[in-house]
């Protein structure tokens, strides 16, 4: 008896979950992925800060101010560091012909704690030696390491980011969902006062309310603080676009099936109305983030934001003020480089999340 | 159209009342006010800081001072500065007036170069024209205010070309007013044109691609049958529906440029109304805080309402709303 062709089970696929979709969209996106390491490098570096640093933030020494960038080179098979001398003038250095010092790896030096709780003092590289110091982007004025500032700083700037968006879009979601599906007077009280945070100018009203908050306060007070009023300023936009789309959702089916089965109003704003929202709010989320860095950067520079000699990339471009400083000392505009180079990473992430995101152009 | 213009002029008192009363619960909270630093001066006794608090109404409770700042506001009376020691209301009018000069003028910079770039690259699309612009835009839309400012600033005192902040030479009151004006100009053009720059960006990115869209629109199509040039049909037919959404972008792009004046005035020195509240805010005068905020939100609530009368104008359809 003829049997029929077995049927391949291999050839029988899974249909993908949207997700799944998503994610295969972005991956051919070769420029977002590229946005997505970096920022993927730029996170792991800032969580082991206080390892890869070859110094602490406040580590100062007065005769290495502005001190040139120093750079290991190979000398064998060893990696060395050369060292400079005063020359003539102030601020002037001079390479020393033929006195290097190896580098170390995994040596002992200032005193720090990983994760902000393992008390240790071995850091990823150094030389051990104060006469030999490796300052891979140099020196500030103080003679402090801007490498080593440039990472304890990203700590504090990249994090406001992320939590600061957290917050607000959060705060906004439940907000915006809420105003959107309850509508009548809820809906126009809380329109009001978005439009209302929205029609000052941000800057203007981040002083304001500055202006609220004590001058002299703790470095974890003024972290903390930084992070509110940049999300009492980002939650109103937010809940906008999350109202209209609740306004549409609210009509569809499956929220009257949802209702129709007695579910609470909370519960099918959390359960069914915000999920929809998902998509746009991954977007908009990583398309915001670098709006919170430099919310913190521009308080900061402006001297009301994080204090010395705590780090943050703002507090160190004040350095920069002085445009002879610049002219002379090129590597103090190193963290604008890195200001740069974040908010560029952000921005290709959330190009490519927001084609990935829109189905309708595939 | 005369209906319309009404109903957005009347939507402004109630905005604006309410950006000042938030503004003064704010100020309220905070600690301390000018004359608290006075305290520790041994010259001042206890008793002329209280007859001085209680003449500007520091003693009483906020919603008091409120009522008392909003009757002198509608009399056109600023106050007085404290840490000036002048009356704020022509301090703030020269100061919103050097603000509202360096928005517009970096306006005109950033609306001249980007709706004729993004036109060019939307009709050579693919072009290299295209690709140079929207790499352009790309950097354009990364480079923050605060670090093309610093790096501005470096350049003029790098190349001498221009002059290193501020808004006027130390010789200004010295000079012909022929000489006097150039000077003018001569510090406005490099704030100006890092203001300009990251509107630039979005503005052309928007021109381009909603050029794009209307070029594919059917009435298109339709005009290229009948045997158009192309020039007609683009300049004509496609451009005028394509500059819509952009004058709706205009509103929006207002809040930025606000945002952008601020932090380019704090680090270029030009003496605007960010500038002034950074001082007064410095200097604990709240009154001048509030006042500065307040006439930020007018300017930037007045300059919604130009461009929804601009789109009203340019699209019949808003204004049967």
């Amino acid at each position: 008896m003829e049997t029929t062709a077995p049927i391949s089970i291999a050839d029988a696929k899974m249909p993908l979950s949207p997700w799944q979709l998503f994610w295969q969209r972005l991956k051919r996106r070769k420029i977002a992925m590229a946005g997505g390491a970096i920022l993927i490098f730029l996170y792991t570096v800032a969580l082991f800060a206080g390892f890869i640093a070859p110094y602490r933030y406040d580590n100062l020494d007065a005769d290495y101010s502005f001190h040139p960038p120093v750079w290991p080179r190979l000398q064998g098979f060893h990696l060395v560091v050369p060292r400079y001398e005063p020359g003539n003038g102030a601020y002037v250095y001079r390479l020393v012909p033929n006195d290097t010092k190896p580098l170390h790896f995994f040596i002992r030096g200032d005193p720090y704690k990983l994760f902000s709780f393992i008390p240790t003092d071995i850091h990823l590289f150094g030389t051990g030696d104060k006469d030999y110091p490796v300052f891979l982007f140099g020196a500030d004025q103080l003679g402090r390491d801007v490498f080593s500032r440039l990472l304890y700083g990203s700590q504090i700037s990249l994090s406001i980011g992320l939590i600061g968006i957290f917050i607000s879009f959060t705060f906004g979601m439940i907000v915006g969902g809420i105003s959107g599906y309850f509508s009548g007077g809820t809906d126009t009280v809380i329109m009001r006062l978005c439009e209302l945070i929205m029609s000052i100018p941000a800057l203007y009203l981040i002083i304001s309310l500055r202006n609220a908050f004590p001058a002299d306060m703790s470095s974890t007070q003024i972290y903390a603080m930084i992070i509110v009023i940049l999300s009492f300023i980002g939650w109103a936009s937010m809940a906008r676009v999350i109202r209209g789309m609740a306004l549409s959702l609210r009509e569809q089916q499956f929220i009257l099936a949802a209702r129709a089965l007695g579910q609470s109003h909370l519960k099918i704003i959390v359960r069914h109305i915000l999920p929809n929202t998902f998509s746009y709010v991954i977007v908009a989320a990583t398309l915001s983030v670098p709006y919170y860095i430099l919310g913190e950067v521009v308080l900061s520079y402006l001297g009301v934001g994080i204090q010395e000699p705590n780090a943050s990339w703002g507090i160190m471009l004040t350095a920069v003020q002085n445009t002879t400083y610049l002219q002379n000392y090129p590597w103090l505009f190193a963290p604008g480089v890195a200001i740069f180079v974040t908010v560029l990473a952000f921005n290709f992430l959330g190009d490519g999340l927001r084609d990935a995101a829109d189905t309708k152009a595939q | 159209m005369w209906s319309f213009v009404l109903k957005r002029l009347l939507h402004m008192i109630p905005l604006l009342l309410g950006v000042s009363l938030l503004t003064f619960l704010l100020m309220s909270l905070a600690p301390g006010n000018y004359f608290t630093s006075l305290q520790q001066n041994p010259q001042i006794s206890p008793e002329t800081i209280k007859q001085l608090e209680a003449q500007f109404h520091l003693d009483k409770p906020w919603y008091v001072q409120y009522v008392f700042w909003l009757k002198n506001i509608l009399s056109g009376n600023f106050g007085y500065s404290m840490a000036y020691k002048i009356p704020a209301t022509s301090l703030i009018f020269q100061r919103l007036w050097n603000t509202f000069l360096l928005s517009f003028f970096a306006l005109i910079i950033a609306w001249g170069v980007a709706i004729p770039l993004g036109i060019w690259a939307a009709v050579r699309k693919d072009s290299w024209v295209d690709r140079a612009c929207s790499l352009i835009a790309f950097v354009g839309l990364s480079v923050p205010d605060i670090l093309l400012a610093l790096l501005a600033l470096w350049f003029a005192a790098a190349t001498g070309w221009f002059p290193v902040g501020g808004a006027e030479s130390s010789l200004y009151d010295f000079m012909t007013p022929a000489q006097q004006f150039w000077d003018r100009v001569h510090h406005l053009i490099l704030p100006a044109f890092v203001l300009a720059a990251s509107d630039l960006a979005g503005i052309m990115r928007q021109m381009r691609s909603n050029l794009l869209d209307t070029l594919r629109a059917e009435y298109v199509t339709a005009a290229r049958a009948r045997g158009l040039g192309e020039g007609w049909v683009v300049w004509k037919h496609a451009l005028r529906n394509a500059i819509n959404p952009l004058l709706t972008i205009f509103g929006y792009s207002l809040a930025a440029l606000l945002s952008g004046a601020f932090i380019v005035e704090n680090i270029m020195a030009w003496p605007g109304l960010g500038r002034l509240t950074m001082e007064a805010y410095v200097a604990k005068d709240s009154y001048l805080v509030v006042d500065c905020v307040v006439m930020a939100t007018a300017l930037l609530v007045i300059g919604n309402f130009i461009a929804d009368l601009l789109l009203a104008w340019n699209d019949p359809r808003i204004r049967l709303k």
